[in-house]
């Protein structure tokens, strides 16, 4: 269980001007101005939940991850996991989590993966059966047999990122922060990572946090959506409710012969071609199903397709809605 | 000459911004300056008369040293310009419409140059109110002022003319990391980093002479102090004029055939 | 303990996954430290003595600063190397793992090719040692041990220090290099060839002289007193403030994130 309750964190940077004469200024008085990453970040995650954490750069993603996982203390607030201030109790805290930054490695460079993977176990002091049970269930839904010989420099980016997540997870962790698990893999090495966090979350019940800047994997993997944007929550729901909010705008795409579409309420067309129109239209004024009826009654209508917004548009349009 | 110019000024700009870069760097020369001080000072006391030079004449040996250490710092490597050597990245750089040679020369120049500009004029006002004879006193006449402008600007194309050579040799060794230190240690002892030269002992000082790291920092700041006069500084700014061709003249037939090869085996 | 071990096993393995690189740097090492010795033999050549310091008997204290130094260079690498954990963001990885701090700094970077020094080091206080006259008994042969323990908490206590520094200031860390390049270098002479006051400095604030001057006296015959051996064992006390320092510089990180 994790519960995070009005959660606050300000920095204090240096401003640095362009041109020479500033510089010079800069020399001898310094002026700071304070960020605030964090203005009151509130929720909850139940046991077993899997929640995707998105938004922009820079609107506080990865300094709730540090605070939750007990890196960043904050300057307000409760965060209480499992039990216990991630701050304060940071050794048995972070018996329980696993962590993957995606753009870090944990492995040691110049040696075979497996030799990385004994050293954790005991820096985890994991006890000897549960690492090997743990690591043939890992390298069975991984995929990794042979991989793990290898040192970790040689390996594909998709081989290294399946063999960090592995890495996270030999201490059998109850919940995991995924910190972009999917950035610059390619689509079978994402597919496959995609699939192996799915069935963690079912067969062993891990609570799974995942931030991340690709919608597919929100969309293939969270039930749960939360989205943050200047350092303040602004939406928790599921990924339905999320559409629900959204723009009701659809794309049809219509193909015709004989005679021209007529005007229609809420709709407008974007591209006709003789035979073949694109029409975009909103669904609140002009519903589809209404919309195709009063086309082919002009027209003679020979195919038509619907298309509501991609969970990118969605997403990009939610950043405008609230302007972050 | 003006894109050479405005980098200079980028890098000065730069250096600037590191404002704590540069308080650290001034108070650990001094630091470092004092205690050489102390350390002769001890020696002196043991045996004034195995001093080669005025007491006085060191101090401003030391303290010119300290000042300008960025001018002929041994240690200092650009490592764009090895990285882009190593990883045969350097190809790229044969499509811009410059001489390789002279960019790379007036990129060292420059950073050296803005380093120093930027740290030397604390130190030296601190240390020309430091009493007598620990403090820098002023140069030993005008012409020798003169003279130690022309030697320090020699000293410093030296210097840059070598680390080509450095730069240029990792075209060929598999550890440029190796060669690097071994390198810069060579250097700062043979050039009087460690200790002035006229500190070596008598019998191999003609042999420290002979090498061309002596016309760096040594030249200039001997004839500063005063320890070499009339026709010998002349001659020392010649024998400085002469490897600083030699050198160049070396580095350029060394790249020319180094871009051969990578040319051929296409990087 | 054991799990130092595997570390320190792991840190070997891949070091020696490039060789050539690795000599290199070691006799790269191995030379700057002997331009060192060479500038101490010319000035001896020179002058022959030093307040009273014959050349093999500052050679022992040139050899002792310098094996503790490159021990500690060896061994204390992480804290050495600290600013680049900090930047690369690794010290975040070490936070959320189940282990005390300190500890994985340690491990995390060990340099084997400053054993490149640490010969050298020690070829020079295998010449000293006969040559400098010293009347061998337990106490002196105890007094060197002591010396080398004492010189690697100092150096270990300052290195702490420049990391615990690495938390407030990147830029400014060059500050630190007058305490340990500096101790080092000018370590390489008794320490009161500097004058009283910065004997004095090095033995109540950065406390060199502890393990380098006042054991020494002892061990060259200028003082009689022999609870000056034990000396060293009070630098042990420097790592306590050093250690405090770095704690409050890692509280510091984690409620500033940078």
């Amino acid at each position: 269980m994790i519960e995070l309750r009005h959660i606050r964190k300000s920095f204090r940077v240096a401003k640095r001007n362009a041109g020479f004469s500033e510089a010079v200024k800069a020399l001898f008085r310094r002026e700071y101005e304070t960020v605030d990453a964090l203005r009151d970040v509130s929720f909850t995650i139940r046991d077993g939940e899997m929640v995707g954490y998105i938004g922009p750069n820079g609107a506080g993603k990865s300094s709730t991850i540090k605070v939750m996982s007990g890196v960043l203390t904050p300057d307000g607030g409760e965060c209480v996991i499992n039990g216990r201030v991630p701050w304060k109790d940071r050794v048995a805290h972070v018996r329980e989590i696993g962590v993957v930054f995606g753009q870090r490695s944990q492995l040691w460079w110049d040696v075979p993966v497996i030799d990385s993977f004994e050293l954790i176990r005991d820096i985890y002091k994991v006890d000897g059966a549960s690492y090997r049970r743990t690591l043939s269930h890992l390298t069975e839904l991984l995929d990794l047999g042979e991989i793990v010989k290898t040192p970790a420099r040689q390996l594909s980016l998709g081989q290294r990122m399946r063999c960090e997540i592995a890495a996270s997870l030999l201490h059998n962790p109850k919940i995991l922060f995924l910190d972009e698990p999917t950035i610059g893999l390619d689509a079978v090495s994402k597919l496959a990572v995609r699939d192996f966090i799915r069935a963690l979350n079912r067969e062993n019940g891990t609570t799974v946090i995942l931030t991340t800047h690709d919608m597919q994997d929100v969309e293939a993997l969270t039930e749960r959506i939360l989205l943050i944007g200047r350092g303040q929550i602004l939406l928790d729901g599921s990924l339905d409710e999320l559409k629900a909010r959204s723009s009701p705008r659809r794309t049809l795409t219509v193909a015709y012969e004989g005679g021209t579409l007529p005007p229609l309420p809420g709709v407008t067309i974007a591209e006709d071609k003789p035979g073949r129109a694109v029409l975009t239209l909103d669904a609140a004024v002009c519903p589809v199903s209404e919309a195709i009826a009063r086309i082919s009654s002009k027209v003679n209508v020979k195919d038509f397709s619907a298309a509501g917004e991609s969970v990118d548009e969605l997403v990009a349009s939610l950043y405008r809605e609230f302007s972050i | 000459m003006r894109q050479y110019l405005s980098f200079f000024r980028i890098r000065f700009t730069a250096g600037l911004q590191y404002r704590a870069a540069a308080w650290a760097g001034i108070s650990t020369q001094f630091a470092w300056g004092g205690m050489t001080l102390l350390l002769y000072r001890a020696f002196y006391e043991a045996n004034a008369a195995a001093f080669p030079m005025p007491f006085s004449s060191l101090a401003s040996y030391i303290w010119l040293q300290q000042a300008l250490l960025a001018l002929f710092m041994s240690w200092y490597f650009d490592d764009e310009i090895l990285g882009s050597v190593v990883s045969g990245g350097v190809a790229y750089e044969l499509c811009r419409p410059c001489d390789l040679y002279a960019m790379w020369f007036v990129k060292n120049v420059a950073v050296r140059l803005s380093r120093a500009v930027l740290r030397c004029a604390p130190i030296l006002v601190v240390a020309a109110f430091l009493p007598a004879p620990y403090g820098v006193s002023l140069p030993a006449g005008p012409g020798a002022a003169a003279l130690f402008a022309l030697a320090l600007l020699l000293g410093l194309l030296v210097v840059v003319a070598f680390s080509m050579l450095v730069y240029l040799s990792a075209f060929y060794t598999v550890s440029p990391m190796g060669v690097r230190i071994l390198a810069s240690s060579a250097v700062e002892f043979f050039a009087g980093g460690l200790i002035p030269i006229p500190f070596f002992p008598d019998a191999v000082q003609p042999l420290f002479n002979a090498l061309p790291f002596a016309s760096i920092q040594n030249t200039p700041f001997l004839i500063y102090t005063g320890y070499l006069q009339g026709r010998e500084a002349l001659a020392a700014v010649a024998v400085q004029l002469f490897w600083l061709l030699a050198l160049v003249l070396v580095g350029r037939a060394l790249m020319r055939r180094a871009l051969k090869k990578v040319v051929v085996q296409g990087g | 303990m054991k799990l130092y071990w595997k570390l320190v096993l792991m840190q070997l393995k891949s070091q020696m996954q490039y060789k050539a690189s690795f000599f290199m740097t070691a006799a790269g090492q191995f030379i700057v430290s002997f331009t060192a010795f060479l500038s101490v033999l010319f000035l001896f050549s020179r002058f022959h003595e030093v307040q009273g310091f014959s050349y093999s008997e500052v050679l022992i204290c040139y050899s002792v600063i310098l094996t503790a130094f490159s021990l500690t260079e060896c061994f204390v690498r992480g804290f050495d190397v600290f600013p680049r954990l900090i930047r690369g963001g690794d010290l975040d990885r070490i936070l959320v793992r189940p282990r005390s701090e300190v500890f994985q700094v340690l491990t995390s970077h060990i340099e084997f090719s400053r054993l490149g020094r640490l010969l050298q080091a020690l070829a020079v206080l295998a010449y000293a040692i006969p040559t400098s006259g010293v009347v061998w008994s337990a106490e002196r042969v105890a007094a060197v041990f002591l010396m080398l323990a004492g010189g690697v908490a100092v150096f270990s206590a300052l290195f702490m220090l420049y990391a615990g520094l690495s938390f407030f200031t990147i830029e400014g860390l060059e500050f630190m290099n007058i305490f340990t390049d500096g101790s080092r270098e000018f370590g390489m002479y008794p320490l009161s060839v500097y004058g009283e006051g910065v004997l004095k400095f090095y033995t109540y604030c950065i406390p060199i002289a502890l393990f380098q001057y006042y054991p020494f006296l002892y061990l060259v015959g200028r003082s009689d007193d022999v609870r000056l051996i034990f000396l060293p064992l009070l630098g042990f006390l420097f790592l306590l403030p050093c250690y405090a320092f770095f704690r409050f510089g890692l509280r510091r990180y984690k409620s500033t994130g940078s």
